[in-house]
Order: C-alpha cells, then sequence, then structure tokens
C-alpha cells in the first residue's frame, strides 16, 4: 500500500492503492470518474483510453506507481476543458449521433481528440491507424470516421476566424 | 384469472413524486383488447402499465419498459408517446421501468420487438393524454374544444391565443372522462416520428456521463471475482486460497453456484474491499476441477460428429409438394454441405452485477439487462420471495445482442451477497466472458435443390444439423419434434418452389448456448443464400434475376430486391477484378437484402468496396437510428463472417480476449449505404437484427462473382 498524489482532470487527488493497482481502478473506484471504461484488461479494445500529459494510454495496463507524482491526468469527463479540440470532438460525435450502446465512445473521443490535436487534418489511413485499436462491437465506426472529418472541418474553420 | 391489487404507494415512490397529477396507463387483454386506464385516482384492483405522468409541478415522465442496448429506445418509446400528446423530449424525464408486474409483461429488449409492439398502444395512450388535457382547458374557459389545441406541452386556445399549461391543467385532467377512441396525428404533422431526433442518450454517451451497470456503487459494497473452469460441466472439487489469503483486501472465499438455463456449475469466489485485489487473489487460487471427460471436447471432432449427422434423415420440419419424387426427377440436382461456426457475443461492458441480499428477504439488484421482468419473476420464483421485494435497477447496457437476456451473472451476485450479508459488486473479466458463453451454435446445412430444363427451382431442400439452444434453457425439450429456434425462417423465404421438405438433425452439446442478435439467421440464412446462388449460377442466369424470377411481383421479397437492383446500380459493369452478389432473408425480426462488392488484388485478396442495403419497416420512428442499426449489423456480420469465431481443444475455448477473439476494426469497414422502405401500413417489422443475416451470403456470393470461387464454410478469410 502507497500514497499516490494525481492530478485528473486539473484536479489534485491523493490516494492509497496497491503498487501494481491499474490506473483505471483509481480513476473509477479511487478518484470516482466512472466515464473511464474496463472493456478487456489487456489494452486490446481501447475503452480504458486517458491522456497523460495529453497523450493517450491505455489505462488498464498503466499502474498507478508508473505515474509521476502529479502527472497531468485527463478522462472523458475534463476532455472538454479549455480544449477545442476536444469540444469538436464531442460536437461532432452528437451532431452525427455516434454512439449506440456508447460503452466505448469515451475511449473513441479520448483517441479522436489526441490524432486530432496532433494531426489537424488526418486522412482516412491516419484515422485507420490512430482508431484501430479501439473495438465498437455496435459497428458505429463508419459514424466515428465521419466524425472526426467533421471535427477536424469545425477545427479549421474556427481556427481560421 | 387473480388481478392483484396495484401499490399506490409503492408505484408514487418509484416514480418520485407525490402530488396529484394526470396518470394514465393501458391494459391488453384477449378480451377487451387495448384499453387505456386513467390511473389518477386511487389504486384500482386490476394491472396497468402507467406509462405517462404530469405533475402539477410541470414535471412530465414518460416511463420506458425497454432496456436500451444501443438500439435507440430510449429516445423512440418515449417519442412515440411525445408526439401524440404534443412535447419535445427535453420537456420529457424518462425513467427505466423496473420489472414489477404492473409496468406489464413485455419488459424487455428483444427481436426487434420494442418498438413495433408497442406503436400503436403508445400513440393511443399519448392522443388520450393530450385529449384530456384539451377537454380539461375548454372546460376552464368554457369555449368549444374545437377551438383548442395542443402544442408543446401547453393548450392553445385559437381565437384568442391565451394558453395553459400542462403542470396547470393536470389536476382538472385526471378527472375527466376517457375518450373511447382518441384521434391519432395525422402523420403529416408528426414531428418526432419519422424524423432524425437527437436521441436524450448520445450527449450522455459522448461526455462520460451515462450510468451502465458496471458502474454502479453502493454504500458498504464489496467486489467480487469468481474463478470459473473453463472447462465446461466440470465440477469443483476443491480449492486452495492460501496465497488469496494473503493478498491485502481479500475478505473471503467461497463457492458460488452459477445457473443458466439447465445449466448448474460451481465457481470460486474471492471478495475484497477493492477490485484489482479481488481479481489478484481470484489468480492466485489453486482449484481442482473434474472435468467429467468433457476436457476431450474439441471443435474438429464436433465438426466430424455433425458431418455424419448430416447423413442421418433426422425429422421433418416442414414439407410442401412432393420433394423426394421431384429431386430425383428433376433435368439437374445440386447438392452441397454448409458449415458455420460459433461464435461469441462480447458486448463490449464485460458482464456485471450488484446485488444486495437485505433483511426480511428484500434484494436489491443493479444490473445492465434486456430482461427486467424476467429478473423479477424469475428470482421471486428461484428465492422464494415475493416479486414486490425485488428492487431492480435497469441501467444503459454497454452491448446487449442477446447476451444480456441471461441472468447468469445476477444469480452469482445475489447468491454472494446472501452469504456474505452485503452489496456485492460482481464483475466478469473479459476472459470469463470469452470462455463461458453462452455462444451462438453452429449450424451445418445439407442442401439439396432440383431444377427443370430451364432452370428454375422445382425441388429444395434444406436439413439442419446443430445442437440445440431451447434444449439447454428448458425441460421438456423433445428431440423427437424439429427445433423452431434452430430451423428459423427457412420454410418462411417467400421463393416459389412448388417441392419443398426440410429437416433437423438434432446433435448434443453440453456447453450453454443463447440467442444471438438475429438469432439462427444468421448461420441459416448464410446456407441457404449461397446455395439459391448456387442454383443461379448453375441455371446460367444472374443471381438477382434468377430471385425475381422465383417471386410473386407482390410479394415483400420481390419489392425490396427490385428496390435493391436499383439503388446498387445491379447491372452497372463493374470495373476488373470486382465482383457482386446478393442476398436476402425475411424472419421474426423483419426482413433486409443486401448487395455486396468487393474486388481482388494481385495476391488474391479481397476487400469489400462497399454494401448496399435495403430494409423494409413499413414504418419508421427515427430514420437515424434504422441507419445506425443496419450498419452496425453490417460490421458484426462481417466479424462473424471472416473472422476465427470460437473453436475448442481440450474442452475449453481457444480464445479468451480480443487478441485471439477477433473483432472488425475501423480500417475494415466498407462503404455502406442503407436505404429505408417505408411504405406505411400497419405492419410494421423491426430493425435492430435484420441487417445482420443478408451480409454474409451476399459477401460469399459476390467473392464467388469476382474469383470463381465457392465459399460453403464460415469463417472465411479476405487474405489472399
Amino acid at each position: 500500500m502507497a500514497s499516490y498524489t494525481l492530478s485528473i482532470n486539473s484536479k489534485k487527488i491523493t490516494l492509497e492503492a496497491e503498487p501494481d493497482t491499474p490506473l483505471l481502478w483509481v480513476i473509477r473506484d479511487y478518484a470516482g470518474l466512472k466515464g473511464t471504461k474496463f472493456g478487456c484488461g489487456l489494452a486490446l479494445c481501447g475503452a480504458c483510453t486517458v491522456h497523460l500529459n495529453g497523450k493517450p494510454i491505455r489505462s488498464c495496463q498503466t499502474p498507478v506507481s508508473a505515474l509521476k507524482k502529479l502527472a497531468k491526468i485527463t478522462t472523458i469527463e475534463g476532455i472538454a476543458d479549455n480544449n477545442k479540440v476536444g469540444q469538436a470532438v464531442q460536437n461532432a460525435w452528437i451532431e452525427l449521433q455516434t454512439p449506440q450502446c456508447g460503452y466505448c465512445q469515451s475511449g473513441q473521443i479520448m483517441a479522436a481528440t489526441a490524432l486530432l490535436k496532433s494531426n489537424p487534418n488526418p486522412s482516412d489511413v491516419d484515422i485507420d491507424l490512430a482508431m484501430g485499436g479501439h473495438i465498437c462491437r455496435c459497428g458505429t465506426y463508419p459514424r466515428i470516421r465521419a466524425a472526426i472529418h467533421k471535427a477536424a472541418g469545425a477545427i479549421q474553420t474556427t481556427g481560421k476566424k | 384469472m387473480a388481478t392483484p391489487i396495484v401499490n399506490r404507494r409503492q408505484f408514487l415512490s418509484f416514480t418520485g413524486f407525490t402530488g396529484a397529477a394526470l396518470m394514465l396507463g393501458f391494459r391488453q387483454s384477449a378480451a377487451a383488447g387495448l384499453e387505456i386506464l386513467n390511473l389518477s385516482e386511487a389504486a384500482n384492483t386490476f394491472e396497468f402499465t402507467p406509462f405517462i405522468i404530469i405533475e402539477k409541478t410541470g414535471k412530465i415522465t414518460i416511463i420506458n419498459t425497454r432496456p436500451d442496448i444501443g438500439q435507440g429506445v430510449y429516445q423512440s418509446i418515449p417519442g412515440i408517446i411525445a408526439e401524440e400528446l404534443e412535447v419535445s423530449l427535453d420537456q420529457v424525464t424518462i425513467v427505466q421501468s423496473d420489472g414489477q408486474k404492473r409496468f406489464g409483461g413485455d419488459q424487455f429488449a428483444g427481436g426487434s420487438m420494442s418498438v413495433r409492439s408497442t406503436y400503436q398502444a403508445l400513440r393511443t395512450m399519448g392522443a388520450a393524454a393530450r385529449e384530456m388535457l384539451t377537454t380539461a382547458a375548454s372546460q376552464q374557459w368554457k369555449v368549444p374544444a374545437t377551438e383548442c389545441y395542443a402544442e408543446n406541452a401547453k393548450i392553445m386556445h385559437r381565437p384568442s391565443g391565451k394558453s395553459l399549461t400542462y403542470s396547470e391543467l393536470a389536476e382538472s385532467a385526471s378527472a375527466i372522462e376517457m375518450p373511447k377512441n382518441p384521434r391519432l396525428k395525422d402523420p403529416k404533422d408528426f414531428k418526432i416520428i419519422g424524423k432524425s431526433a437527437i436521441r436524450p442518450d448520445v450527449p450522455l454517451k459522448c461526455t462520460g456521463k451515462a450510468v451502465y451497470g458496471i458502474d454502479i456503487a453502493v454504500p458498504g459494497m464489496v467486489y467480487a471475482s469468481i474463478e470459473h473452469c473453463p472447462v465446461y460441466s466440470s465440477k469443483m472439487i476443491s480449492f486452495d486460497d492460501t496465497e488469496t489469503k494473503k493478498i491485502k483486501g481479500v475478505q473471503q472465499v467461497l463457492p458460488v453456484e452459477k445457473v443458466i438455463g439447465l445449466y448448474k456449475t460451481i465457481g470460486v469466489a474471492v471478495i475484497a474491499d477493492n477490485y484489482w485485489a479481488a481479481l489478484k487473489g481470484r489468480k492466485a487460487l489453486k482449484v481442482t476441477w473434474d472435468h467429467q471427460g468433457n476436457e476431450r471436447f474439441n471443435s474438429n471432432d464436433y465438426a466430424e460428429k455433425l458431418r455424419n449427422l448430416g447423413k442421418t434423415e433426422g425429422v421433418e420440419e416442414h414439407s410442401k409438394g412432393d420433394f423426394e419424387a421431384s429431386f430425383k426427377g428433376a433435368a439437374t440436382r445440386l447438392e452441397a454441405f454448409y458449415e458455420t461456426p460459433i461464435v461469441s457475443h462480447s458486448p463490449m461492458e464485460p458482464m456485471n452485477c450488484v446485488a444486495h441480499w437485505k433483511e426480511n428477504n428484500q434484494l436489491e439488484i443493479w444490473v445492465s439487462t434486456q430482461v427486467p421482468g424476467d429478473i423479477v419473476s424469475d428470482f421471486a420464483r428461484d428465492y422464494g420471495i415475493p416479486p414486490e421485494n425485488i428492487k431492480l435497477h435497469v441501467t444503459f447496457n454497454g452491448g446487449g445482442f442477446g447476451r444480456r437476456l441471461f441472468n447468469d451473472v445476477v444469480v452469482e451476485a445475489v447468491n454472494l451477497s446472501k452469504a456474505v450479508k452485503k452489496p456485492v459488486k460482481l464483475i466478469w473479466t473479459r476472459e470469463d466472458d470469452t470462455q463461458q458463453g453462452p455462444f451462438r451454435p453452429m449450424t451445418f446445412s445439407a442442401m439439396k435443390a432440383g431444377l427443370d430444363a430451364n432452370g428454375r427451382a422445382i425441388a429444395f431442400q434444406h436439413k439442419v444439423i446443430s445442437p440445440s439452444i431451447d434444449e439447454g434453457l428448458r425441460t421438456g425439450y423433445d428431440v423427437t419434434k424439429p427445433d423452431g429456434t434452430m430451423t428459423e425462417a427457412i420454410s418462411g423465404q417467400e421463393y416459389l418452389i412448388p417441392n419443398m421438405q426440410n429437416r433437423y438433425v438434432h446433435a448434443d452439446f453440453h456447453i450453454p448456448l443463447a440467442y444471438w442478435r438475429a438469432v439462427t439467421s444468421t448461420t441459416l440464412a448464410f446456407s441457404h443464400e449461397c446455395f439459391i446462388d448456387e442454383m443461379a449460377v448453375k441455371a446460367g442466369n444472374d443471381p438477382m434475376a434468377y430471385r425475381l424470377g422465383m417471386l410473386a411481383p407482390e410479394s415483400d421479397a420481390f419489392r425490396i430486391l427490385q428496390q435493391l437492383k436499383a439503388v446498387s446500380n445491379w447491372d452497372k459493369p463493374l470495373p476488373k477484378n470486382w465482383g457482386r452478389g446478393v442476398g436476402h432473408w425475411l424472419f421474426f425480426a423483419g426482413q433486409c437484402a443486401q448487395a455486396v462488392e468487393v474486388s481482388v488484388n494481385k495476391t488474391g485478396g479481397i476487400k469489400i468496396e462497399k454494401v448496399y442495403a435495403v430494409i423494409d419497416l413499413g414504418t419508421v420512428v427515427n430514420p437515424d437510428t434504422v441507419v445506425a442499426q443496419v450498419e452496425g449489423a453490417i460490421v458484426m456480420a462481417i466479424t462473424a463472417a471472416t473472422k476465427p469465431g470460437i473453436t475448442f481443444a481440450n474442452g475449453q475455448t481457444e480464445q479468451s480476449n480480443f487478441h485471439d477473439n477477433i473483432m472488425l476494426r475501423i480500417g475494415e469497414v466498407p462503404k455502406i449505404e442503407v436505404h429505408i422502405l417505408a411504405e406505411g401500413g400497419p405492419n410494421i417489422k423491426g430493425v435492430g437484427e435484420p441487417g445482420l443475416p443478408p451480409l454474409a451470403p451476399a459477401l460469399a456470393n459476390a467473392i464467388f462473382n469476382a474469383t470463381g470461387k465457392r465459399i460453403r464454410k464460415m469463417p472465411f478469410s479476405l487474405e489472399g
């Protein structure tokens, strides 16, 4: 058992957990943020995706002890905070009615936001690669792709203003 | 028939309101048909299904008896009521029903039934409420009701422009006599039905706010992980929890029973104060199982068994004309044997449940489920407690696909809570989910057809060889009778073939099987529609023309295939190294036809270029939801057709997680174009499942068209 201090969505949180506890369960059960999901436990499905210093990581395979003190974690609950890309992604997702059951969508949105931050105008092949680690059993893939293109367009338009 | 007294206090506490209000429900009976009921007064002595509550505070509540599993009923069901009630869904609070009998006998999500089976009743009820509110306003104003109309949760007086809100009218409206035949809106005036409205669950699902069963936490809760034997039908002999108990947070280790259908198995549960400790504790267990010989079970041997059974007669499922004679005398005879695999449901939310067995036999359950009604009635019966003692909370389901029709995880959680006397949160691992099933069964098909000199089909036989889903679910299964579930729809296709005899050969199985999305149609349509294609090719006909030539022009299939022919530009030549194929299926859930275009590369690899789908609906509530459902069904079908599926070796699945139970990824999805046929009329067909069955045959037929290679086995690889 050890003490860990993290920054989750710009809020400082200190907690006690076993060093090998995956960040996923720390976020869900210790910080009480349920938007990040458990899907497979082996980083194969993407449902547990959060951002560490803006980059997407699989929280189910990241032990809490591997994080630096006050490591900057962003979850789905905070992805729109001061983040025009995150807001654009969520807006596009809603406009295109992308989710069906919705369970995988937090991870999809986190990955899409990271993609558009680093590549504001992704091609379909870029999308295949960046999003290929995420499983959607409901099959919303066509809409995920369309929403990423839509968000990219919205960000570019806003940027030009 | 005994009619239970409705407990008004319980109902009020369920909905959380106390004031006077307009409360409407309905009752359906064989004798009286549909009756809309005014439930605003004191409890009456009959069963009712309350759906609309309008309070003086302005709150409008609509109760949804269908769990949302991604099929959009969170919007479509309340939307139908809201349409007639003249409110928008922003003005409505949607509450999921709790499985209690007062909400009716149809609290489930399955069979693509949710919207089409309630459409008429919900419209009538919404219209009745609207008329009572209108009458109340007209009485208050002392004006003719014809001068009043409803709009936006208000009754308006056309000549003067004055208005009253529904909240102001709720109390007086509740005293108005029920209209016998409320007037339904003219579809041309629809604001919600037939429009692609924003679903209220969508923003929640995009911001991490939607609550699933796995998200539930209650005070005093402990966590559980259960070691299940991966070899099915094994006995738990003993377990050693020495290492487990050393893990910080572990509180208890105990055996627990799981029940699914007729299958009862024991697992070993680790209880801890956090999930990670429970999981680690479970992995540290040493359990001794007696596999009872089932460790010898493997897919290869079982497939051989099915092939051998395929040579036997089985039982007759359906007969028309004289198949034997016409087949024997046919100018051309064809025979083919088709094989399909077991697949898993694999919803993205792993199975889980929170259960709290409290004092005085009170039971509270929180779960993602497709069957709230079953949970209340089954657990009351099986645990010997009154149904009213069960408080069930139904959350959004992170995928259902038929897996969440089964309550094995609820049984385990309830059993654990009863034993440890605390609320227990049970979470299955993805490995549990992949290995324990229940699974969609394989079907093998022995196909025969006889063609006349002109290539017309005059004799047809589809003989299904398979294990049975229903046999494992209920006692009383009769192997001397054909199995309706395992032979579904093979005798119901609209092709005009004068002599047909379909048969079923039953095979034993020892692992739980379940209804998958589109159930057995997902395998039978492959065999059936690929074989129809073989017949077309043998007859030297274009497969689309061949099918149209076998259909009555007034049939639904003819109309759908004509539309598909048009939208897919069927007669237009394709580029070099491309091919196209067609598949069509009519079954309990609805009707859909698809055309698939593929291209072949230099190494023989197949790319699915495009899928055209025509789904026949009758009436559409949310067209956008329909398109989404068909797109999703196609993705699921491509996965089942082209990915390895579930295989067994040494008694257990060879697959355990998504590294070997392969799911389609975004880069593998073709362009999909969905067309909706909605010609109106009372016959509404389903949405959630029909998009699945036609894909596999259309794809296999397209590959034949492009390569000349006939595919008779699923899964088939697209790689070169």
